[in-house]
């Protein structure tokens, strides 16, 4: 398999706060990581580094042969082929959903209108939303709200998909039509990088795990292997109050 | 007195209707009938003034304050994007017209676009674009302020979405920004167009000629020869025409979008630092 992302020696400060201490991962073309961790470890920092929504102090970030670190970098060229999905999906609110999907096609790719649209269309029958094409991101409950934004990344044609805790912000009860969509795409072989707190999914889904904690990653591998028998004591501690969080009371030692 | 509290507030509504019933007629009986009818209730008078009033003055009434508006709109959106610019001379430039044009009378405006600037420049501007200048000048140091507010309140989330899907930064600026901020602002804007349409009466201060009259200035004119001020009473109606409707338009477009924006909170950028 080859490699699609690059990272090496990343780093990231806000002010004196360092977010991101060092980060080295490659990821191969299909492969699909899941990003761990607890809040502040610096996860949605790693990933939104990945696509340069954050500059990073130092470090190199390379996706798919195009160094995105370099100063002189055509990054609007770049970004065309890194799909990014918000936890709070960020629908153009004064657009339809099917312009939503049309006007980075039309005015960022030059997509004539009848092509933009036809891959719209195609983008939201893959979301199983083919029926909401006229509607206003307003009328949509949350989770048809992210998965027209899946449709929307989807519809630029990327090599690369970026999730950002992209349930949650759901209801329980949504949660599972938009992890349903990305397991899909996760089967048509895309290459997902996905920062996530469901951890079934990240057992069901994900080639590799990463669980991160205060800016570095402490540990990766396979699922069955990070969150089935997690090696670091910091691993332990925090799946063990994700996965059975009425057991930890403020008084944990670990925290 | 054991009234309960709805009790009242019932007896509280019905002596605040007395007292204001008390007052419009007291008002009624204390105004001379006879002599307002004569002062400002003139028939003759009043229709001397047609169809001047209405082919001439309201129609420059409205045209002085549309080009106001488009010049101010347009020099507005120019300021506010100065406002927020990164490089520093670029804001302190808007900044420091902000100040200056919103801190001075729109009447001395006038007279330095009406007769300073021709003077120091040796040229002439016509009418319509001495008036479309001024009150663009002043009109804008307004309005920047209300467009940056607009922009600034338009989640960053959608530039982040825009940005990730390759525009470049003007683009999603100009296609996704500066279209949501601007169904933020409509409301004040609309606010921006009715002061301006007032504003437009400083016309009469400067020598224009009889086709070029707005309203204040036809019904200051008609002051001459007429026998009394009902020609400042159809005037002030005049404007009304026009500025009642604005208003509605106004509150209309308020409960549009109050009622249907749809805001997606912050992304999740900020709490990436918390």
């Amino acid at each position: 398999m080859s490699v699609l992302v690059e990272i090496s020696d990343l780093r990231k400060s806000f002010g004196p706060l360092q977010v991101l201490r060092g980060i080295d991962l490659t990821v191969s073309r299909g492969e699909v990581v899941c990003v761990i961790g607890p809040s502040g470890s610096g996860k949605s920092t790693l990933l939104r580094c990945v696509n340069l929504l954050e500059e990073p102090t130092s470090g190199r970030v390379v996706v798919g042969g195009v160094e995105l670190t370099d100063p002189d970098v055509d990054i609007d060229a770049a970004r065309r082929r890194i799909g990014m999905v918000f936890q709070q999906f960020n629908l153009f609110s004064h657009l339809s959903v099917l312009d939503n999907l049309t006007i980075a096609q039309r005015k960022v790719l030059r997509r004539g209108r009848a092509e933009a649209e036809r891959v719209a269309r195609e983008n939201l029958a893959r979301v199983g939303l083919a029926e909401k094409v006229d509607a206003m991101p307003g009328q949509l409950s949350g989770g048809q709200q992210q998965r027209v934004a899946i449709a929307r990344s989807l519809s630029m044609a990327p090599e690369l998909m970026l999730f950002d805790e992209p349930t949650s912000a759901l209801d329980p009860e949504l949660v599972g039509d938009v992890l349903g969509v990305m397991r899909q795409l996760a089967d048509d072989g895309m290459t997902m990088m996905v920062v996530t707190h469901e951890m079934q999914f990240a057992r069901e889904v994900a080639d590799r795990v990463l669980f991160m904690d205060g800016g570095v990653i402490v540990e990766q591998g396979p699922a069955d292997q990070v969150i089935g028998a997690p090696r670091h004591e910091r691993t332990r501690t925090f799946l063990a109050r994700v996965l059975d969080p009425t057991h930890h009371g403020p008084g944990d030692p670990a925290s | 007195m054991a009234l309960s509290k709805r009790r009242r507030t019932q007896v509280l509504r019905v002596v605040q209707y007395v007292v204001l019933v008390a007052v419009v007629v007291a008002l009624a009986l204390l105004i001379d009938w006879q002599q307002v009818r004569r002062g400002f209730l003139d028939a003759d008078a009043a229709a001397r003034l047609f169809p001047g009033v209405i082919l001439t003055g309201l129609k420059n009434t409205v045209i002085y304050a549309a080009l106001g508006f488009a010049v101010g709109l347009a020099l507005g959106l120019v300021l506010a994007l100065m406002r927020m610019s990164s490089v520093g001379p670029y804001r302190w430039l808007a900044t420091a017209y902000i100040e200056f044009f919103r801190g001075v009378p729109a009447l001395l405006v006038f007279i330095a676009f009406g007769f300073g600037v021709p003077l120091a420049f040796q040229l002439r501007f016509d009418t319509y674009s001495t008036v479309a200048l001024s009150l663009g000048l002043v009109g804008a140091a307004y309005m920047a302020e209300t467009i940056r507010a607009g922009i600034q309140a338009v989640p960053k989330g959608q530039v982040e979405a825009a940005r990730s899907l390759g525009m470049p930064a003007g683009m999603a600026l100009f296609t996704i920004v500066i279209p949501q901020a601007f169904r933020i602002i409509l409301p004040p804007l609309t606010n921006e167009l009715i002061l301006l349409t007032k504003d437009s009466s400083l016309v009469y201060l400067l020598g224009v000629a009889r086709d070029e009259y707005e309203l204040t200035k036809i019904g200051r004119e008609a002051l001459n020869v007429s026998p009394n001020l009902t020609p400042i009473l159809v005037a002030g109606l005049c404007y009304l025409i026009i500025t009642i409707p604005l208003s509605q338009l106004s509150r209309y477009l308020e409960r549009r979008t109050g009622g249907k924006r749809i805001s997606s909170p912050e992304s999740a950028g900020l709490e990436v630092k918390a």
